[in-house]
């Protein structure tokens, strides 16, 4: 199995952990990643605020570098997943922007490059048979909420990601791993997303949200696939705990973490311990099949 | 809700202009208010998504300096559940770029800078550099003190990069950005 991968700007700063944590469990699974060389920033929230163009060509760039590598792309972080999946969508049913994309890339490209998560690499490429029998570590019942967030699920048009108001990919995770998935209502609300920095009071109000039916829910840690959650709901828990006069302590993880836990990777190499609420309860909880 | 349009306004065209930057037709909006039950901030601001599409039928130019531009957080309920499949994100998008044009955007948290920050940083090393970044918003919004409790941690925990990334092309995104800006 080989694909193209992006890891995303955020893999060489807030999300390391995820980085980490892909790379591992790609080795022991054998999933071969390959990045693009030179890969370039997507534009992210910032770009489709600015210009509809600049949004469509820097995915479209890193897209065209998959293409010439032969490779479908697999992406984990899900800005970076949904800002593929649109640039794809919009130079395949608009014309004129595959137009304008080609002469700012100097080059055509023409929207055909499959896009991926890592998590419907596993579930849907290596599949569920496979994660079973290589699995040698258990949740032992460890209660989770999957948080799927905004960018994966929408639009679903175009993501074709899951259910987009109910999506269980992760969930199907979770329960072959031996843990028990939550079934709760905030599967797919908004964290605040690219506010982390300029509007850090809407940040707190709806992740605030999120922490509280998690653990409400009986949610004994979130799964995550997306960086810009897990830096809203880990690294700004504490703030919110100020805030809004809570005590969450609520570890919030990457799932791919979890999945590297349960193929028998060291915490340190699944960069466990970048995780600002401890992941102590979680991997003391793992134990052998 | 009574929505009060002064007389003395003239259409300028803003429909049109957001319709063609966009690409989306709001003119097809039944005022059926899922958009509006099912955005993320609707609690927090003073206009809901449903009624910056009627006023924008009814060429309201003051919908450019409605909060909900600056605080709406592109998570795409509204479009997800509309059911004439109108993709108010796409729209929301439209209005930030004329509400900058227009330098109507002064709004809580200066959100144009933020991106102008953000995309800075790209165009110089091709991928975005958070310190950089974080240092010309901040200085920009005189927020020195917004979130330096967490640098130490950060940086001990390598959640963030003391320098930017030079593994990208970024020849390339500099043609980008200079082919768009041309």
């Amino acid at each position: 199995m080989k694909y193209a991968y992006y890891p995303g700007c955020s893999a060489e700063s807030t999300a390391r952990d995820q980085y980490m944590s892909v790379k591992e469990v790609a080795k022991v699974l054998d999933i071969e990643l390959i990045e693009p060389k030179g890969w370039t920033c997507c534009g992210s929230t910032p770009a489709h605020h600015t210009n509809k163009l600049l949004s469509v060509s820097l995915p479209a760039a890193n897209l065209l570098m998959a293409q010439k590598m032969g490779l479908d792309m697999v992406v984990f972080c899900a800005a970076c997943y949904n800002r593929m999946k649109v640039a794809n969508h919009e130079i395949q049913t608009n014309p004129k922007i595959r137009k304008e994309v080609s002469a700012a890339l100097c080059e055509d490209y023409d929207g055909s490059v499959n896009v991926r998560h890592f998590v419907e690499v596993l579930v849907k490429e290596v599949g569920i048979k496979k994660l079973q029998e290589t699995f040698t570590h258990s949740l032992d019942g460890l209660k989770v909420v999957n948080y799927y967030g905004c960018l994966l699920v929408r639009p679903n048009e175009v993501t074709n990601f899951d259910n987009p108001e109910n999506p269980t990919i992760m969930d199907s995770l979770i329960t072959i791993m031996g843990g028990e998935s939550i079934d709760w209502p905030h599967k797919v609300e908004c964290c605040g997303g690219g506010f982390a920095l300029s509007r850090t009071d809407i940040v707190v109000e709806l992740s605030n949200s999120i922490l509280g039916m998690a653990k409400s829910s009986g949610a004994q840690c979130m799964a995550v696939a997306c960086p810009m959650c897990q830096v809203n709901l880990d690294l700004r828990q504490n703030d919110i705990n100020k805030i809004k006069g809570k005590d969450y302590n609520l570890p919030i993880v990457y799932i791919s973490q979890l999945v590297g836990l349960c193929l028998g990777i060291s915490p340190e190499k699944l960069g466990m311990d970048k995780c600002v609420v401890s992941p102590k309860p979680i991997i003391e909880k793992v134990k052998v099949f | 809700m009574a929505i009060i349009i002064s007389k003395d306004k003239k259409a300028d065209g803003l429909l049109n202009s957001v319709e063609e930057i966009s690409g989306i037709d709001v003119r097809s909006c039944l005022q059926c208010k899922k958009c509006t039950n099912g955005c993320a901030v609707v609690n927090l601001v003073k206009v809901p998504p449903s009624e910056i599409i009627r006023r924008l039928q009814l060429n309201d130019d003051d919908v450019l300096s409605s909060d909900l531009v600056w605080m709406c957080a592109s998570c795409e309920t509204c479009f997800a559940r509309c059911p004439m499949k109108i993709n108010m994100a796409a729209v929301m998008d439209a209005l930030r770029v004329i509400a900058v044009r227009k330098n109507l955007s002064k709004q809580k948290g200066n959100v144009p800078l933020f991106n102008k920050s953000f995309l800075k940083t790209v165009k110089m090393f091709g991928r975005t550099y958070d310190l950089g970044m974080i240092a010309a918003y901040k200085i920009g919004t005189s927020s020195y003190f917004q979130d330096t409790d967490k640098f130490p941690m950060m940086l001990k925990k390598g959640k963030i990069a003391l320098f930017p990334s030079f593994k990208a092309d970024k020849k390339y995104t500099k043609r980008i950005f200079k082919g768009l800006s041309s």
